[in-house]
């Protein structure tokens, strides 16, 4: 069994399972139950400033997308910040912390833009001896509004400025959660790490109108006939996130400021891929709040099988992808391949041919007996075969070995690396040397 | 009814000849009781889920009425079962009755591509009668009528031939007229399907639906040979449809077999669909059927659900030549009956009435099939016949091939003007659906034929 723990910014962990700032961790009951199930840690849902409690809307405050079977894929929210009195909050992370010394407790904090109001709550929350904090700039609605959240999120020299706020007054890790509701996630991330902070995390969730009721006409979840923007996040968001993250691990001004991981882990397997992509640690609530704290056990023995598998540490496992993100421009284009049908696997549902047919290459052909085969002349190896056949692994792409002839194109596959850089058509193109 | 007459106590299963009551009326209402009970709307989604929209689907290849059926399947996923039955109907004006009564593991379910996935098919015909009850139960008729042609057509047999036909006719607008020997429409959805199939008085209900497109005219107790000729039709009329079925029964052309207790299962059959009382309906303790299709099934899970304790199948060839489907002869296993193959009845034995059957032993040889000098008896109160029924009564004139009414294209027959369908019409395989896709498209070439001709 692989060591899993974890030393994230100083905080350690059993391990790099976290459940993020959000409704599973707003108190004590919730956080115990999910140190029971076996979670490494949890961020403490975000505390506003002292004062009348936060208040949230009555009706329905999430909304979803479902895939078949109803499986939930995407979830939208509309709560706000915890909406329980600070000291109750504070009282119970000390209480737990105290009972659960191995797991990370991180406080999400998010008050006024004004270095008193920092400088107040973190005071306070050094007094429960949490592991860290993490600033919450990335709420895209109700708190946004107030000139909080992701209005902080979005403007990189606050960001700046609020993180230098939190060093300065505090001996605590402090970790900045940015908002992907912006064009380039590099520019926060930079701000946050100028200012000093330990680390980032993302993403918060994204801005989004799940649906719209057609009967009453108005955005789902529906409140008296009204509804506003909240933020998604589950399984629909991974890719997003694994895009910024991947962004921030490989751009040269952010290199090595730690990581951790948000954005529609659901298995073992998403969690290694954020790692891969260079995250510390993942964190992980629309999982949880789908399908229960359990789920983290399967990602526990998932995690650790593979790393046994790969005979890999964690540590070895971490950042390992990110060399092979790269642009466009630089892909090989003298990379040659092609569809490939199981004949063995395939049902003949004909998912192939009708997308390849009607929306592709006409690289597919259909026989009176429904056998489907690839035509390489025409296949252009796009991918929308595999993406489309209902059976894992039926449809595989085939790579041409050099020296190989491309039906298509009739060119003999070369074993040299050539891009776009070099490509005859650029005319930004430099000779190869 | 001012007071209700004391019932009599279950005659009990072990009670000796054929005898009515042998259950108590709870044990039979939970015996005819649907099948397969319908989809509800959360199972009918999660059904839906599972369809893979195949390219060129092979379900609906396999369908005799070619329903676009993952188009249907959508349509439900999406939340309109009501567009789901048009798309349906659009094709199969019975597709009600043929969600109950396919053989679907055969047709639809058996060619679904998750049956080659996991051996488990997307429910096809569950779906059909999800989507198909919920707009027959909105009561509205889902099809307008054309602008009257003038053009009259006589169809005769209201059975699913005959109602298909005459509804295609109507919608184009033609008035039709159509007959039926019974004194109730509907033909063998009426008579000759398992009353558990069809629970309730559906296929009634399904032929009042049908009907109300308006511009057909039902005279039911008319059959041709009896008040009707076809030449009198022909001149009546400017097209003739002729959906008569098969309206004989095949003898067994075995010693004693007009013995007391020895009957046609289309007839048992017809008559247990018919009862309003099935405690009054009696049955046999022993009960042999002879025959290897659809009938002779539903003959003996019937027989075993009234309270028979002993039925058995006989089948003269091997259980792979059966006509009835895995499905239906699993059912048959499951509910008891026991079911033998290879073997043809020689002789009915018994004082008057039927107490046993002789049966020889066969082989199939390249004479054909021929009895073995070894032979075996069965104890028997009740001998249901259901070795295929035949045309009779077919009007004089028509060239006939094996047996059936002889038809080219869309069931043109050799006369002129005269159409028919169903499984009076040579060459189809006998079910419902065949019948619906027979008399839809011979209505079509009707259509073309009157208003080009």
């Amino acid at each position: 069994m692989a060591d899993l723990s974890t030393n994230f910014v100083g905080i350690t962990s059993p391990n790099p399972f976290w459940l993020a700032s959000a409704p599973p961790t707003d108190k004590a009951y919730n956080v115990v139950r999910a140190f029971k199930a076996g979670w490494g840690g949890v961020v403490w849902k975000t505390l506003g400033e002292d004062g009348p409690p936060i208040v949230n809307v009555n009706g329905p405050r999430y909304g979803a997308v479902w895939g078949a079977d109803r499986r939930l894929l995407g979830l939208n929210n509309i709560e706000l910040i915890t909406d329980r009195p600070l000291e109750v909050n504070l009282r119970e992370i000390k209480q737990v912390k105290r009972d659960w010394p191995d797991r990370a407790m991180v406080v999400s904090l998010m008050v006024p833009c004004d270095e008193d109001s920092w400088r107040d709550i973190l005071k306070r929350v050094e007094e429960t001896e949490a592991d860290g904090v993490e600033l919450n700039f990335g709420c895209p609605h109700g708190m946004s509004e107030r000139g909080m959240g992701s209005a902080v999120g979005q403007v990189p020299e606050y960001i700046e400025m609020v993180a230098r706020w939190c060093k300065k007054h505090s001996r605590m890790p402090v970790i900045v959660k940015l908002t992907p509701n912006i064009t380039d996630i590099r520019y926060p991330a930079r701000a946050a790490r100028a200012g000093g902070a330990d680390a980032v995390s993302l993403i918060n969730t994204i801005s989004s109108i799940t649906s719209v009721n057609l009967d009453s006409f108005s955005p789902e979840p529906m409140i008296d006939g009204k509804g506003t923007h909240g933020g998604y996040c589950g399984p629909a968001v991974k890719p997003i996130a694994l895009n910024m993250v991947a962004e921030i691990a490989r751009d040269p001004e952010t290199y090595g400021l730690p990581i951790s991981g948000i954005g529609g882990v659901t298995t073992w397997r998403d969690a290694a891929e954020f790692l891969a992509l260079g995250a510390g640690n993942v964190q992980v609530c629309t999982a949880a709040m789908t399908y229960g704290f359990k789920v983290v056990q399967e990602m526990i023995s998932g995690l650790s099988q593979y790393l046994d598998e790969k005979g890999m540490s964690l540590d070895e496992l971490r950042g390992r992808a990110v060399p092979n993100v790269t642009d466009w421009q630089y892909l090989n284009l003298n990379h040659v391949t092609k569809a490939r049908i199981d004949q063995d696997l395939c049902i003949k549902c004909g998912r192939c041919y009708a997308a390849c047919e009607d929306t592709s290459h006409q690289a597919i052909s259909m026989s009176p007996e429904r056998v489907f085969e690839v035509i390489d002349a025409e296949c252009v190896a796009c991918n929308l075969c595999v993406n489309v056949c209902p059976v894992d692994e039926c449809i595989t792409m085939e790579t041409l070995a050099p020296g190989m002839v491309d039906a298509r194109t009739g060119r003999v596959v070369s074993p040299a690396h050539a891009d776009w850089t070099t490509h005859p058509n650029n005319p930004m193109a430099s000779a190869a040397e | 009814m001012s007071s209700t007459p004391p019932r009599p106590a279950p005659a009990g299963i072990t009670a000796p000849g054929i005898v009515a009551g042998r259950l108590p009326a709870e044990a039979l209402a939970d015996n005819f009781t649907d099948v397969l009970p319908p989809l509800d709307r959360h199972e009918a989604i999660v059904a839906a889920d599972r369809c893979y929209f195949c390219h060129d689907a092979p379900c609906v290849t396999a369908c005799p009425t070619e329903i676009d059926i993952p188009l249907f399947i959508r349509q439900i996923a999406t939340g309109t079962p009501e567009a789901a039955a048009r798309t349906i109907f659009d094709q199969n004006i019975l597709g009600g009755m043929c969600a109950r009564v396919c053989p679907t593991e055969a047709l639809c379910e058996g060619a679904c591509v998750r049956e080659m996935a996991e051996g488990k098919p997307v429910e096809i015909g569950r779906l059909q009668r999800f989507a198909t009850d919920r707009l027959m139960a909105e009561g509205v008729h889902p099809y307008d009528r054309a602008a009257p042609t003038g053009r009259r057509v006589a169809v005769v047999g209201a059975g699913p031939a005959g109602l298909a036909c005459a509804h295609r006719l109507a919608m184009k607008g033609h008035e039709v007229t159509l007959y039926d020997a019974r004194p109730r429409p509907g033909g063998l959805n009426e008579y000759g399907i398992a009353a558990y199939k069809t629970p309730g008085d559906f296929a009634a209900e399904e032929v009042d639906w049908l009907l109300s497109i308006g511009g057909i005219t039902l005279e039911t107790g008319r059959a041709l040979g009896g008040d009707l000729s076809l030449e009198g039709l022909r001149e009546d009329f400017d097209a003739v449809f002729l959906g008569i079925g098969l309206g004989g029964v095949n003898a067994l052309n075995a010693e004693g077999e007009d013995r007391e207790g020895v009957q046609d299962a289309v007839a048992f059959i017809a008559e247990l669909r018919q009862s309003a009382d099935l405690s009054t309906l009696p049955v046999g303790r022993h009960v042999v059927v002879i025959g290897g299709g659809m009938t002779a099934v539903d003959a003996a899970v019937q027989s075993r659900l009234l309270g028979a304790e002993h039925v058995t199948i006989v089948y003269r060839r091997g259980r792979e030549r059966m006509s009835a489907s895995d499905h239906e002869i699993e059912h048959a296993q499951t509910a008891g009956v026991k079911i033998i193959t290879d073997a043809m009845p020689v002789a009915v034995h018994g004082n008057g009435a039927v107490a046993e059957v002789e049966f020889a032993y066969t082989e199939d040889g390249p004479e054909g099939l021929r009895p073995r000098p070894e032979t075996f008896r069965l104890h028997a109160d009740q001998v249901f016949k259901a070795i295929g029924q035949r045309l009779e009564g077919a009007p004089g004139g028509l060239d006939l091939a094996g047996g059936k009414i002889a038809v080219t294209g869309a069931g043109r027959t050799s006369l002129p003007g005269i159409w028919a369908g169903g499984d009076c019409a040579a060459g189809g395989d006998d079910l419902t659906v065949t019948a619906v896709a027979q008399g839809r498209d011979a209505a079509e070439d009707i259509h073309t034929s009157l208003m080009t001709g």
